[in-house]
């Protein structure tokens, strides 16, 4: 395709339009940015000058911190185990209520509900309390029978998978997104395949799945991203203990930068996380060739 | 007859396994409440149980409304409404803009800028943190209203990534017409493409109120005087067990802090299935 000359009126226009997200654009991410990668090279508390140290920082971290590799671990499993969990749980919910029964707009809200409340503080007093000493989890396995001596929070070995229960507790949102995708599957697809005498589970695996690849891989590259971003579950209700089993990478970021005024350190451990999530999402997009199955003749 | 039957009893299966399910997920919802019904003496006595033994709610709002530290809770309240509301709309304004000009107009390097927006969205929003502490302490705005406000007034990228969607998905001949019609470009946004775009507004809407209300991450840098806490910040402080020891005022207020969403949601949930659906025919 030959390229038109852009208009001057149009240039106008756009940029008119566009001025207030530029703006912002330029003040809260662009001049932070170059901020950041400056300062991530430099030692810096907030009250001395910036010094530079070169990769120092970056060195730091990756040799001489084992409270990093702890966070880098625990955020890991967090995502590594939440996701799939997270979407294989939605796709099931969604594959059930895309039939025509009576009520399905009161079970979507009911389940979609989680997911608008799920990063308030309240939710998390709820968590800690139910899964805590004397809690909900406690008093429940007590009456079956089964005497706890920690509680799920306070034991290393269960404490994250409360917090990763959680965020799949939250699989609203996947769910909805979901079950728009499945309405839009031509039914032709699934009658043809009836009267080759196919089963359920092979229409699952043979229609279902190969046309929701898309939106698994929407879904995927969004919720990879956010697992990353965890922080006010492993600030509230752990405070990334006991022994930082829930230490989050941006929890970790977080003290460095306010607990101990690291600045310049904190700023190398965010750039180290951009780099990690950056890697996830090349892979996935080199990747989904493979998998991702886009019909031909769609945009 | 036995097909019918069959019907019958997994239409009957069905509504008990999502009924189930739709207690569980809402159970923590139902026990917060009910907690901040129970009396604090009896609270850990019957924990999960969803009916109280001793009521005791007017102490425990009326003791949650006292407030923490000389500040009462509705300065806090008052504080988050109007950060959000403040917020949202300027989220709301100023991501339409940006989606009407990335794909209604054709502008130099507006690709280059859209792929801005999308890169933005890759980024967790947490490492720009300390460099906008320190932009805002250099504009002595840290501590203000006006900090909590700032970093969403400008947009946010996955509501221009929605808003371009749904744009995408309305002919342009519609805004042709208009300007046929002699329509100037913002009459045309406003008065004709505003009301068939009303849906992903709202979604919009729903979103950004959501997650300005429930925002704890910049608050809890930026902020430091009590009286300009936000309702997370102040549910922090009753938090702890060393400042505050009233487990029913403590729910009571974390009840009081998500009812604005619900309330939200609730009015507006019917446009946010359409606009989501609506997206999804495009994505």
């Amino acid at each position: 395709m030959k390229k038109k000359p852009f208009k001057k009126k149009d240039n106008i226009a756009g940029y008119l339009m566009l001025s207030p997200w530029l703006f912002g654009f330029v003040l809260m991410w662009l001049i932070p940015m170059f901020i950041s990668i400056y300062y991530s090279f430099t030692d810096f508390n907030l009250l001395n000058t910036p010094s530079f140290v070169g990769v120092d920082n970056y060195v730091r971290a990756f040799t001489q911190d084992d409270t990093f590799y702890q966070a880098l671990k625990v955020t890991f499993i967090y995502v590594l185990v939440l996701v799939p969990c997270r979407l294989a749980f939605a796709l099931f919910v969604a594959m059930i209520l895309n039939k025509n029964h009576k009520g399905l707009g009161l079970y979507r809200t009911l389940y979609y509900i989680p997911s608008i409340i799920g990063g308030s503080i309240a939710v998390s007093v709820v968590w800690k309390q139910i899964f805590g000493n004397q809690g909900v989890a406690f008093a429940l396995l007590k009456l079956i029978g089964i005497e706890q001596e920690i509680s799920f929070l306070g034991n290393t070995k269960t404490s994250l998978g409360v917090i990763i229960l959680m965020g799949v507790w939250q699989f609203g949102s996947s769910m909805l997104i979901f079950l728009s995708a499945l309405k839009q599957i031509p039914q032709s697809l699934y009658e043809s395949a009836m009267v080759d005498g196919a089963k359920p589970w092979q229409m699952f695996l043979k229609i279902t799945l190969p046309q929701l690849t898309p939106t698994i891989f929407f879904n995927l590259i969004l919720q990879i991203i956010n697992g990353f971003r965890v922080f006010t579950e492993s600030y509230v209700i752990t405070d990334g203990g006991p022994l930082d089993s829930t230490l989050s990478y941006v929890l970790y970021m977080y003290r460095r930068a306010f607990t101990y005024f690291d600045m310049g350190y904190s700023c190398a451990l965010a750039w180290i996380l951009v780099a990690i999530v950056g890697v996830f999402t090349v892979v996935l997009f080199k990747t989904q060739g493979s998998w991702v199955h886009y019909e031909a003749g769609r945009e | 007859m036995s097909v019918y039957k069959k019907k019958k009893l997994n239409s009957v299966l069905f509504h008990i396994g999502a009924c189930a399910l739709g207690f569980i997920m809402i159970y923590p919802l139902l026990w917060l409440v009910a907690s901040s019904f129970k009396s604090n003496e009896t609270m850990f006595l019957d924990c999960y149980s969803l009916i109280p033994q001793v009521w005791d709610a007017a102490k425990n709002y009326a003791s949650g409304f006292e407030g923490i530290g000389g500040v009462p809770f509705m300065t806090f309240f008052g504080n988050s409404m109007i950060v959000t509301v403040v917020g949202m709309v300027g989220c709301v304004a100023t991501s339409l803009f940006a989606a009407y000009a990335f794909s209604r107009i054709r502008f130099k390097f507006g690709n280059f800028w859209f792929g801005c927006v999308m890169m933005t969205m890759m980024i967790p929003a947490q490492v720009m943190v300390v460099p906008q502490y320190i932009i805002l302490k250099k504009l002595n705005l840290i501590d203000t209203r006006v900090a909590l406000i700032l970093p969403w007034f400008f947009g946010g990228a996955f509501l221009i990534f929605l808003m371009v969607q749904f744009f995408q998905g309305i002919p342009k001949e519609l805004d042709e017409a208009a300007e046929i019609d002699g329509c100037g470009r913002v009459a045309t946004l406003f008065r004709i493409l505003v009301p068939v775009v009303s849906p992903s507004i709202i979604t919009s809407s729903i979103f950004a109120f959501y997650w300005i209300w429930q925002d704890f991450f910049q608050p809890l840098i930026f902020m430091s005087t009590t009286t300009k806490f936000t309702v997370p910040l102040a549910l922090n402080m009753y938090l702890d067990p060393n400042s505050y020891n009233n487990y029913g005022g403590l729910f009571a207020m974390s009840v009081i802090s998500i009812l604005p969403i619900i309330i939200f949601f609730i009015i507006f949930q019917r446009y946010l299935v359409d606009g989501i659906a609506m997206d999804g025919i495009k994505g």
